[in-house]
């Protein structure tokens, strides 16, 4: 998975308007043989339309999809070696299980003794019990017809298997069980993953990398760790959890209290900084760090393990801090505060990138 | 408690038994009890002979009933074809348009069957709209396409169309897309989503469409006496006949019990056969 293997995707200039509204702006994107991509977005971003061109259920109007240096945009979707889980898994229901996920080796001719023997290796690659084979779709939990909405996909034997948010109509123990399982599958089987969904979580936990959507465009498109810890736009700052904003103009930030290497680090430099509520460490009045901040706690909250404070700063500007429950605020609500950080742990956004977005 | 509601439902029912017992099976036991009398007597004390079925197997009534019957089939097979586009389009793409084609076929059934039948006939017949125009035109006259089998069967499904029709675009209706798209990302072509999605999906409104028409189609004799001129004489002319210029109520009371033994066995037969709940996938 190096960035020099060929594509197996090619997503080029890809353009969709409809009446008076358009819904993707000349996107570009290439993913790679094996990948797990999520495309994460808010309603509305686009991302649904992208996965609909993508598996053929609706024509792009300007642009190009390659797959393996095939052009596919122009193939109905019933001729793409491409297929989909359906955010309503869209099994059929006046079939069993078994017949479910043999219907795409039906459509090919297979013979009924061969497509049973897959059928029943893929109830046992999505750990489903064999007996499942002739069980009726509506006696399965929801976590089993996800599996079998799985399984049958897989019976397909797609180069890319797409996801339209199948699991956000479960509930959340299930959820994160299935995650696991979907990133244990994507390893056990190799294939491409594309997966569109809301929640960053999600694709968090699953994802080789993650394209963030807005407005038709994509943001960013890193590893994880990457858009946490260098969101190109407060955009994705903002969608990669709870986050702290301060203008920075020319070297100077208000609300912010610059160490003197802090000071000359960032001297002349305009745009954002972002401080993650969880790097910001409490500090006595003697304190040093590279930024520091200085306020009024006006609200606790408990999560588990940590506590969240938000504070007012002199300049009237809200923070976000979060601390270890050990290192809690005497006082509560009403206690002074200081907090900081070092440089490496607030990320820059500047100027033009923002703007950009 | 339970015994409580059970008798609550018990006479809840009654209105509604009583109702049935006195106008479907009580005028079906009186034609029964008919049926069995010698011929030609106008009361239900005679002893039985059951002479009248007799007469039914010894006079080539049979012929009526398959000519009955196969028309039925017949236009129930022809309306299946015509209708399963339009109540596709109905059900799927027309959206507001559906509702303008719903009140035009509903208004259809306003008219009189008869009237519409004539009305078939005046436009069909020898000097009528379309001949006597015609002629007008080119000098050329044709003979009408009246008096056959076909235009009787024409005529069944011309009047009972719009009883395949709604059953039918309601079944569709049932059909959920993104099972239809998910077979069609699975690789199935048109013709295979129609036979592992469509179809059976809709079954139900197919079953009921299909049982409706041919039990109507099968008991029906305008057709046959307006546009076919008799060309054709159903089963159901028949029962008529002989109970009025026949004056042979156990002639025709067992003609009618022939029919309703035949049309009630494929109709159980129907719908023990297609199990609505299971084709439904609501059978757990």
């Amino acid at each position: 998975m190096t960035d020099s293997s060929p594509p197996i995707l090619r997503i080029n200039a890809l353009t969709k308007t409809f009446d008076d509204f358009t819904a993707l702006h000349g996107i570009n994107l290439n993913v790679r043989d094996g990948e797990f991509l999520a495309i994460v977005g808010p309603s509305g971003s686009g991302k649904t339309t992208l996965i609909r061109i993508l598996v053929g259920m609706d024509e792009p109007s300007d642009g190009a999809v390659w797959l393996r240096g095939t052009r596919i945009d122009v193939v109905p979707a019933n001729k793409r070696p491409t297929c989909m889980v359906f955010q309503s898994l869209a099994l059929f229901p006046h079939r069993s299980v078994g017949q479910n996920i043999e219907f795409p080796l039906k459509l090919r001719g297979v013979a009924p003794a061969e497509r049973k023997a897959r059928a029943l290796e893929l109830l046992d690659t999505l750990r489903l019990p064999r007996d499942y084979y002739s069980k009726r779709i509506q006696q399965c939990s929801g976590g089993e017809k996800q599996r079998v909405a799985l399984a049958r996909a897989l019976a397909f034997d797609p180069e890319i298997l797409f996801f339209d948010e199948p699991l956000s109509a479960l509930d959340y123990r299930l959820r994160k069980t299935l995650e696991k399982e979907l990133k244990d599958l994507h390893r056990r089987t190799g294939k491409t993953f594309i997966y569109i969904t809301h929640s960053l979580e999600e694709a968090m936990v699953m994802s080789d990398r993650i394209a963030i959507m807005k407005a038709g465009r994509f943001e960013q498109i890193a590893p994880a760790e990457e858009i946490y810890a260098r969101p190109v736009s407060k955009f994705v700052a903002e969608f990669m959890g709870e986050v702290n904003f301060f203008d920075l103009v020319k070297g100077a930030a208000p609300g912010v209290a610059l160490s003197a290497a802090a000071s000359a680090a960032l001297a002349g430099q305009t745009g954002t900084l972002t401080i993650r509520p969880e790097s910001l460490r409490k500090l006595t009045a003697e304190g040093v760090a590279d930024l520091s901040f200085e306020g009024i706690v006006t609200a606790e909250y408990l999560l588990g393990s940590r506590i969240q404070y938000r504070m007012t700063l002199a300049t009237g500007q809200e923070m976000i801090v979060e601390v270890l429950r050990e290192n809690a605020v005497e006082g509560g609500i009403g206690a002074a505060l200081r907090v900081g950080c070092d440089l490496s742990a607030a990320h820059l956004i500047a100027e033009a990138a923002d703007a950009a977005a | 408690m339970q015994q409580r509601e059970r008798r609550l439902g018990l006479l809840y029912a009654a209105p509604l038994s009583l109702f049935l017992l006195l106008t479907f099976l009580a005028p079906i036991l009186l034609v029964a009890g008919f049926s069995t009398m010698p011929e030609k007597v106008f009361s239900l004390t005679q002893m039985p002979d059951f002479s009248a079925y007799r007469t039914v197997l010894e006079q080539g009534y049979w012929k009526s009933v398959a000519w009955s019957l196969f028309m039925a089939l017949l236009a129930t097979l022809i309306l299946l074809v015509i209708c399963w586009p339009l109540a596709y389009g109905m059900a799927k793409v027309f959206k507001r348009f559906t509702l303008v084609l719903t009140i035009g076929v509903v208004m259809t059934l306003f008219v009189s069957e008869n009237i519409r039948l004539f009305g078939w006939v005046l436009t069909l017949m020898k000097g009528g709209l379309i001949e006597g125009y015609w002629r007008y035109w080119t000098g050329q006259g044709f003979d009408a396409p009246l008096y056959n089998g076909p235009i009787i069967v024409f005529g069944l499904v011309y009047v009972y169309l719009p009883f395949m029709l709604f059953p039918l675009a309601q079944g569709i209706s049932m059909v959920p897309d993104d099972a239809r798209q998910a077979a069609y990302d699975l690789g199935a072509s048109r013709w295979q989503i129609l036979k592992e999605i469509d179809l059976p999906l809709a079954m139900p409104g197919i079953m009921v469409g299909s049982l409706l028409t041919f039990v109507l189609a099968a008991g029906a004799m305008a057709e046959s006496k307006l546009l076919g001129g008799r060309a054709i004489i159903t089963i159901a002319d028949e029962v008529q006949t002989a109970f009025t210029y026949g004056q042979n109520w156990p002639l025709g009371s067992a003609l009618a019990m022939v029919l309703i033994a035949i049309i009630g066995t494929v109709a159980i037969w129907a719908i023990s056969k297609a199990d609505l709940d299971a084709m439904m996938g609501r059978k757990s």
